[in-house]
């Protein structure tokens, strides 16, 4: 072999080696994030925690049951203020999708997707806390309903643009009307992989804190309803993590913890209900 | 566990159905002693239900006059443009008396004393070291290394940013010309952190840091405090004592409406950076249940609550003012009469 | 409905006979476009279900254009007064002061621009990387799990990172740079003082945060380079990588692009994990270790108090600044990006 065939030979272990390396940090940063995060948090993470309520500055023994409940709201509120809308639009994209409409409406997707949490918070304080005079679970679960939209709405699409024309073909072909080869044969066609996708984009939001500050605010108390302020965990975490108390400290990595566990489980739960399919 | 959250659920519904709760928020300097406050009030009542957030006081002030809580909380006054644009007239009410301390991250030094040019000069930038004759000068037993100041100031709108720049616009008049006073200002140098506990934070973890937080912070955080030179001359550290000294002369001439700023008074003992701290309250109050529970509440505060303040290491309010706002208590209107 | 008539089989014998009809009968003619005449020959309660379908479809479709431009409006409208006040000088001065009043945004608009070109000039060669090794090198068996745990880390939430920013990355940095300032301080971009906190640490946990996206989609567009284009070149005699830089990379040069252009639109309006390592001063100083100041950080710190109504028209102003910023960088990527390719 010449000289010169055996540099490119190097030359390609080496940028390989290096394409490894920067695979391995990628993981090792993973790896590490979550590890500390058991570290610090699994010790907290305990009866009290899932259970009593915050107690005040200074004093041990709380826990951030409220928030939990919180969380669980919002999460619920989201679903039910974004996912129809994400839905339907990304059936209508998939079937009918085409032309000036279709390409508007994705781009205001992908526009809405871009914008950034806080500013969604703050549009919701503007429409929804001054009008009805003070923050609410409501006002957090329709601005964090508004972020999940684009990414149900993109996975609806692609999910259902997976299914083949020809299943659809042969419904048209019975005589079934549009609408029902939509409803009946393409929807519950791509379904798991369109839960999947929604599965996705509730858990991305479970973790968002800046549109919570100024629209469900938080709470000390238990929230009933959704006509009070809320605790959340997100905005727990924030308030505790920033605090001088070391107990507070301690709460806030196990309300990471537990919420990126819910956050990854769901996440696993997703990935595994899709199998080979791939997710927006 | 969904069974589990779910009767959590109901059952905090349950119990929270015979409470009213009732919001505020605001100054994240009283906030140990509030919270204090709320909970052992509603161990009292248990259906009062009262939700304090600390997001700053020019949040307090914000949101009590966009009517999205039911009062509000803040270290520095209102100004008369920002009472004018309250739908329903609102009223000051001290709650205790507190002390802004300077913190400080010095490797090797003790109680450090600070003059008010020396405070003054490290937040407008002109002195930038720690054995700058302006620091050493006052401090001959301590060795300060000659090392960058790095001042840490609020990022977010705080009435403990009004007492302290309220206080460096009385002593230096550069700093009045410069910069002003206001819940947030145009910091000329130095880190912002979030809250009374972003900067106790990060002067903890930044060498060569100082930062100002009210008084219970740095005893929480175990940081060492300065002392400051008062008008008479003396370097006093801040102590219940020497806040109240401080608010001795204020009471004497307590305004009506309780809007005063006691920093830099005269006094031998007194402590030049303290404060009332006021609860903003609406005058008006449509709900009959969060009317009476506020109104409760207040009477409560204003005897057994002051009891608990010392412990946390505030001052207690002066007895004469506590009379004085038992009166103006009595004027809030609760219910649409 | 009734259970289709189970004497035909059904075409194919995949499709489940959900219909409940008795089929049309041909129609005369054939030329005639189906969807009509479906909807007309399929009996009277038919005739409505499909313009009623497409129209809530399209509905909820274009009330996604109607949210995003419901949040430009309001954002419009409530900076009017900061609009009038400043002007466009508003984007090229430099100062905050909410005490005289007097706001000009440069320094947010370059903190977070700078902060995002750190996070991307880290997390590009990382990212594409990692999407080579794990597209060309590694087979799918083990490539497939391993990307898969790369995207979780989408999953972990913004408040989290900045958590961990504060009480690990905070530290390491100062631990870093300062020797760094030490020795290099006399170039203008490494000069001290170093406080852990500031530009380049916002840089750096951005990076991590968005090192994902380019990864997964990366990863994407790689493999749908057709293996024929690879087979070519290794036909000739290339080695693995001069395949992927002469061949693979260029042929996916803009899906990549595209993928940046994503990542970085996230990075623009990153929030939590930002202000809590920033060390949140408006300022523009030459060098990375300076503290700095974003403008989704700003927001997040200053918009519940901000007590003037000028102030607060002020910050609003800079939401929609922001928003722009993402209008245009949104639209870079649609661009780029060809529609077939799946996104992160």
């Amino acid at each position: 072999m010449t000289a010169h065939a055996r540099r490119r030979r190097r030359v390609d272990r080496v940028m390989f080696t290096l394409a490894s390396l920067a695979t391995a940090l990628t993981l090792g940063v993973l790896l590490f994030l979550l590890g500390y995060l058991a570290w610090q948090g699994a010790s907290s993470v305990s009866l009290t925690f899932f259970t009593r309520l915050p107690a005040p500055v200074g004093e041990s023994g709380g826990g951030m049951a409220n928030a939990l409940v919180g969380s669980f709201k919002l999460i619920a509120l989201a679903a039910l203020a974004g996912v129809p809308v994400g839905f339907l639009g990304g059936v209508y994209l998939a079937e009918y999708g085409g032309g000036s409409v279709g390409w508007l409406v994705r781009y205001a997707a992908d526009v809405l997707n871009g914008v950034p949490s806080i500013v969604v918070g703050i549009t919701v304080y503007a429409l929804v806390v001054v009008p009805m005079g003070h923050f609410s679970t409501l006002a957090g679960g329709i601005a964090l309903g508004l972020m999940t939209i684009p990414v149900t709405l993109r996975t609806t699409e692609e999910f259902l643009r997976l299914v083949p024309t020809s299943l659809r073909d042969g419904a048209l072909a019975l005589g079934a009307p549009r609408w029902v080869t939509i409803v009946r044969v393409a929807i519950p066609a791509g379904l798991r992989g369109i839960a999947a996708g929604i599965l996705l984009s509730l858990a991305r939001v479970a973790g968002e804190t800046a549109p919570l500050l100024f629209t469900s605010f938080s709470n000390r108390y238990w929230s009933p309803g959704v006509g009070q302020p809320t605790a959340s965990l997100p905005v727990m975490i924030f308030t505790y993590a920033i605090s001088p108390y070391d107990e507070w400290h301690r709460q806030a990595w196990a309300a990471a913890l537990v919420l990126l566990a819910v956050v990854l489980g769901s996440n696993l739960l997703a990935r595994a209900a899709l199998g080979r399919g791939r997710p927006a | 566990m969904l069974l589990g959250v779910a009767g959590v659920m109901a059952a905090g519904a349950l119990a929270a159905r015979a409470a009213t709760l009732v919001n505020g928020a605001g100054a994240t300097f009283p906030y140990p002693i509030y919270s204090k406050w709320f909970d052992e009030f509603h161990k009292r009542s248990p259906e009062a239900q009262i939700n304090y957030q600390s997001i700053g006081s020019g949040g307090g002030i914000r949101q009590i006059l966009e009517g999205t809580v039911d009062f509000g909380a803040s270290d520095g006054p209102m100004t008369d443009e920002q009472l004018a644009q309250a739908k329903i007239p609102l009223l000051h009410l001290p709650t205790v008396l507190g002390a802004v301390v300077p913190v400080y991250n010095v490797a090797g030094a003790g109680t450090l004393h600070f003059t008010p040019e020396a405070l003054a000069g490290i937040y407008l930038g002109t002195i930038t070291r720690w054995n700058d004759p302006a620091i050493a000068s006052t401090n001959p037993e301590t060795k300060l290394p000659d090392a960058a100041i790095v001042p840490v100031h609020r990022s977010d709108g705080s009435g403990t940013t009004y007492i302290f720049v309220d206080y460096l616009s009385k002593v230096s008049p550069e700093w009045a010309r410069r910069v002003g006073r206001g819940t947030s200002v145009n910091w000329p140098v130095g880190l912002g952190g979030k809250g009374n506990e972003g900067v106790a934070g990060l002067v903890k973890q930044t060498p060569d840091a100082i930062g100002y937080v009210e008084l219970i912070y740095a005893l929480q955080t175990k940081q060492p405090y300065g002392d400051v030179r008062n008008r008479a001359g003396h370097f006093v550290a801040a102590s219940l004592a020497s806040v109240t000294a401080a608010a001795d002369a204020a009471a004497a001439n307590m305004p009506a409406d309780f809007r005063v700023s006691i920093t830099d008074p005269d006094g031998r003992d007194a402590y030049p950076i303290a404060s009332f701290t006021w609860l903003l309250i609406p005058t008006r109050i449509a709900d009959q249940d969060k009317g009476r529970i506020l109104r409760q509440f207040l009477d409560w505060m204003l005897g057994e609550g002051q009891s608990f303040s010392s412990g946390l290491g505030y001052a207690p309010l002066p007895a004469s003012v506590i009379a004085l706002e038992r009166k103006a208590v009595e004027r809030i209107q609760v219910g649409s009469s | 409905m009734e259970q289709a008539g189970a004497a035909l089989p059904p075409p194919g014998g995949r499709i489940r006979p959900a219909l409940a009809f008795r089929p049309a009968p041909v129609p005369p003619l054939a030329a005639r476009p189906l969807e009509p005449l479906l909807v007309r020959s399929g009996g009277r309660r038919w005739r409505i279900g499909d313009p009623v379908f497409r129209g809530l479809a399209a509905g909820f479709g274009l009330s996604v254009v109607g949210i995003t431009l419901v949040i430009a409006l309001v954002l419009f409208r409530k900076s009017a007064a900061a609009r009038a006040t400043f002007g466009w000088a508003f984007l090229w001065t430099s100062v905050w002061d909410p005490v005289f009043l007097r706001f000009g945004a440069l320094p947010l608009v370059y903190g977070t621009l700078a902060t995002s070109a750190i996070g991307l000039a880290l997390a590009v060669p990382f990212g594409l990387g990692a999407a080579i090794c794990l597209a060309e090198l590694l087979p799918q068996r083990v490539a497939d799990p391993l990307t898969f745990l790369i995207e979780l880390l989408v999953a972990v939430p913004s408040v989290v990172y900045g958590l961990v920013g504060i009480f690990v990355l905070v530290p390491a940095m100062r631990a870093l740079t300062t020797p760094i300032a030490a020795t290099f301080g006399w170039i203008p971009l490494l000069a001290g003082p170093t406080y852990g906190v500031g530009m380049l640490t916002a840089g750096v946990i951005l990076a991590v945060m968005i090192v994902p996206f380019i990864v997964a989609v990366s990863r994407e567009v790689l493999l749908a380079v057709p293996q024929s284009q690879r087979d070519a070149a290794l036909a000739l005699g290339a080695t693995r990588w001069e395949t992927v830089r002469q061949v693979v990379l260029p042929y996916a040069r803009s899906g990549i692009a595209g993928s940046v252009v994503l990542a970085l639109a996230r990075a623009l309006g990153e929030t939590m994990a930002v202000t809590m390592v920033i060390g949140n001063r408006p300022e523009i100083a030459a060098s990375l270790f300076a503290p700095a100041y974003t403008m989704a950080a700003v927001l997040a710190n200053e918009f519940t108090e901000a007590t003037s109504n000028l102030y607060l028209s002020a910050l609003i102003e800079v939401g929609l600044v922001l928003f722009g910023i993402t209008l245009v960088v949104n639209a870079l990527a649609r661009l780029l990006i060809p529609p077939e390719v799946g996104r992160a």
